[in-house]
């Protein structure tokens, strides 16, 4: 008899996870509590680092799910193990499976919680989300106002590595993003002016550091500091205060647009789902796998596995690897 | 400005303030520099609002400056503090409003001390017995009493015979808030609005109809960082803090600077006075001054109180223009006589700042 794993989120990791549960011949059922599949990704533009498109990711991912059963805008509301499987809960009806496979992934870090820098007061205060939109609509930024910027601020680590709002952690890839879209926004507007205010610059995957080589050759400023707060002023333009830690001194200066590079927060909700099923929950809020060298993608109670952005912050490429060990070990779970 | 940004961040930062039955700590620079305001709190509490206030004329200074610059122990302010918690409880109140801010971070400051380490507040209890025979218990309920205000504040400006309205134009005057760093910066979630954006006072602006302005340095010092000030070879860094802040406010042409600090109060009133002294500049457009008051010296005067009563003739930057605005009218010749008629002497004109006598 085929034995069924339901994959929880529809996002890159579950979708991947379920192309290849499907490939090896089990009954695939893929719940996402929206209407669409493809999860932050789908809302993106152009990833990093070769500025493709990701809508070309996601159709690939979709277009090849081969028997999964996608059901979307259904919330799992909880897991219980029963017998040898599990009953899943969702939107008022239960689904049995063999194993479970957590793909949950993250939320973005609220921006509103850096209260000093003024997102939804400042309303051309956006996110690296925002931007990703506005890339999808008009292809470039745009001020509240339908005005041209000419000054764009790129401000990194926004509820990343910030022990004030509780996310201590690197989110890994909003260096990247920001980069990426400070050299998208000079390619859009090739007269505007485009800061990025880092605290570190952390570069580690291929093709990384050659597009902050890239940002660099094509006039983006790198400003090694941390922004302390902004301020409306005239013409909906907005006041920026930070620390130029090279040159030791402190800054000031207006721009149209100020872009938070949001990180990626644990997505509330999850807790409750690992927490029925046993599992540990770490420090910064992520899943915790049984072994984070040698067992990333297992956790404490049989037949049940995680992947993906629902254990902590991870770009596609090592969500989609994750995604084939995980599918590896329920194939081995499930062969026992 | 996305008003429902800012309404959103206010309601997350709400607190429990207490009804009645208050136990009243005075400020010990505000009866100093303006020495009405605290009697004008008083005056509002229990005549306005018939509210039960008390005060022991035993309570001491928090000693919050002398711990601010290491001249006063944890120990021994910790010790203070307790003594006149103890001297609350004894009285019979359990409500505890301080006047002053810098008073209100230590008492919150020390608070959460005791909650986190219990043993400081063992040892503390300790201390206070030996020295005075007296137990303390925390105060049932903690607020700044500009809280308090604000809590009242539409009572306040339903029996208000003005508004902040100029009677001319008909529009709402402009104010800019400044609030006290030991307000909320410490505990935002102990400040009616938290640290960012404030509402303790905007609440009030907006009760009494008048406008609040947002300007690029609000959040900045007002001139009293207490290593600026009390140091006296760092006082350049005092008045070029305030001065960034009249800058920055100056396009925006407010009709008065709104506080809840005495410090505050008293740095962005006097400092406006010495930078018209050494500049020849005022930052309105008369040669004025931007009239400075603290949130119950707004209440009062909204209320009818007589000005000079109040003390505001001891601002260093005349009320009259802002009097005049909204149409309270004041007797000149009064300004500087004492409670008995008796002439308390004009003081000496300052050069570039206008002075009503």
């Amino acid at each position: 008899m085929t034995k069924t794993v339901a994959i929880i989120g529809g996002g890159v990791a579950g979708l991947e996870t379920a192309k290849q549960l499907n490939s090896l011949g089990y009954s695939v059922k893929l719940f996402e509590k929206t209407n669409t599949l493809g999860g932050h990704v789908a809302k993106w533009d152009r990833l990093f680092p070769n500025k493709r498109h990701a809508s070309e990711v996601v159709s690939s991912l979709t277009l090849s799910q081969g028997n999964t059963q996608t059901i979307t805008e259904t919330t799992v509301h909880s897991i219980k193990r029963e017998n040898q499987g599990f009953v899943i809960s969702a939107n008022s009806s239960n689904h049995e499976a063999d194993a479970v496979v957590l793909a949950t992934g993250f939320e973005l870090f609220p921006a509103e919680k850096k209260e000093e820098y003024g997102y939804g007061l400042f309303e051309n205060v956006i996110t690296s989300a925002d931007l990703e939109q506005m890339f999808k609509k008009h292809g470039k930024p745009v001020m509240a106002s339908g005005h041209k910027p000419v000054r764009i601020a790129f401000i990194h680590c926004v509820g990343s590595r910030d022990e004030k709002v509780n996310r201590p952690y690197c989110s890994k890839v909003c260096c990247v993003t920001a980069v990426k879209q400070a050299i998208e926004v000079k390619e859009a507007l090739p007269n505007s002016e485009v800061f990025c205010f880092y605290m570190d610059l952390r570069m580690f995957g291929p093709g990384y550091e050659d597009l902050y080589k890239e940002a660099q050759s094509k006039g983006v400023t790198f400003i090694r500091g941390r922004l302390s707060e902004s301020s409306e002023i005239e013409g909906g333009r907005v006041l920026i205060k930070a620390e130029d830690t090279l040159a030791s001194t402190p800054l000031k200066m207006s721009v149209d647009i100020v872009v938070l590079m949001v990180g990626m927060s644990p997505l509330r909700g999850t807790n409750k789902l690992a927490t029925d099923l046993g599992l540990s929950i770490n420090a910064d809020g992520f899943i915790a796998a049984t072994d984070l060298h040698t067992n990333p993608t297992g956790t404490a109670t049989n037949g049940v596995f995680v992947v993906g952005a629902c254990t902590g912050p991870n770009n596609i490429t090592d969500t989609i690897n994750a995604a084939k060990a995980t599918v590896l070990d329920v194939h081995n779970y499930l062969s026992r | 400005m996305k008003l429902e940004g800012k309404r959103k961040i206010w309601n997350e930062y709400q607190k429990d303030i207490a009804d009645d039955k208050y136990f009243y700590v005075r400020s010990c620079i505000r009866q100093a520099v303006f020495p009405g305001s605290e009697n004008t709190y008083l005056r509002i509490m229990r005549d306005v609002l018939k509210k039960d206030v008390h005060e022991s004329a035993h309570h001491t200074t928090c000693t919050g400056i002398g711990y601010h610059t290491e001249v006063v122990p944890f120990e021994t302010i910790q010790t203070v503090v307790a003594r006149n918690f103890a001297l609350m409880r004894e009285a019979g109140y359990e409500n505890y409003t301080p006047s002053c801010v810098t008073s209100f971070g230590i008492y919150t400051e020390i608070l959460d001390t005791w909650h986190h380490f219990p043993e400081e507040k063992k040892r503390t209890a300790e201390y206070l017995k030996k020295a005075t025979q007296r137990d303390f218990q925390e105060p049932g309920n903690m607020a700044h009493t500009s809280d308090i205000i604000y809590k009242f504040r539409h009572q306040i400006a339903e029996k208000a015979k003005y508004k902040l309205v100029n009677r001319i134009t008909g529009l709402p005057l402009k104010v800019v808030d400044h609030i006290g760093c030991h307000y909320a910066k410490m505990f935002p979630e102990k400040g009616i609005g938290g640290a960012e954006h404030p509402h303790v006072l905007a609440g009030l602006i907006e009760a009494f109809g008048g406008e609040v302005i947002d300007y690029p340095e609000r959040r900045h010092c007002c001139g009293f960082g207490f290593r600026q000030y009390f140091i006296k070879a760092n006082r350049g860094y005092s008045i070029a803090a305030s001065k960034k802040k009249f800058e920055s406010m100056e396009p925006y042409q407010p009709d008065l600077i709104l506080t809840n600090c005495p410090g505050c109060n008293y740095f962005m009133d006097r400092w406006q006075y010495a930078l018209a002294e050494m500049e020849g500049k005022t930052y309105d457009t008369q040669g004025n001054g931007i009239p400075v008051l603290a949130y119950e010296e707004l209440a009062g005067l909204m209320l009818g109180f007589d000005p000079w009563e109040m003390g505001l003739q001891m601002h260093q930057v005349g009320i009259e223009t802002l009097m005049d605005k909204i149409g309270i009218p004041y007797n000149l010749s009064e300004k500087y006589k004492g409670a008995k008629g008796e002439d308390l002497g004009v003081p000496e004109s300052p050069r570039n700042i206008k002075f009503y006598k």
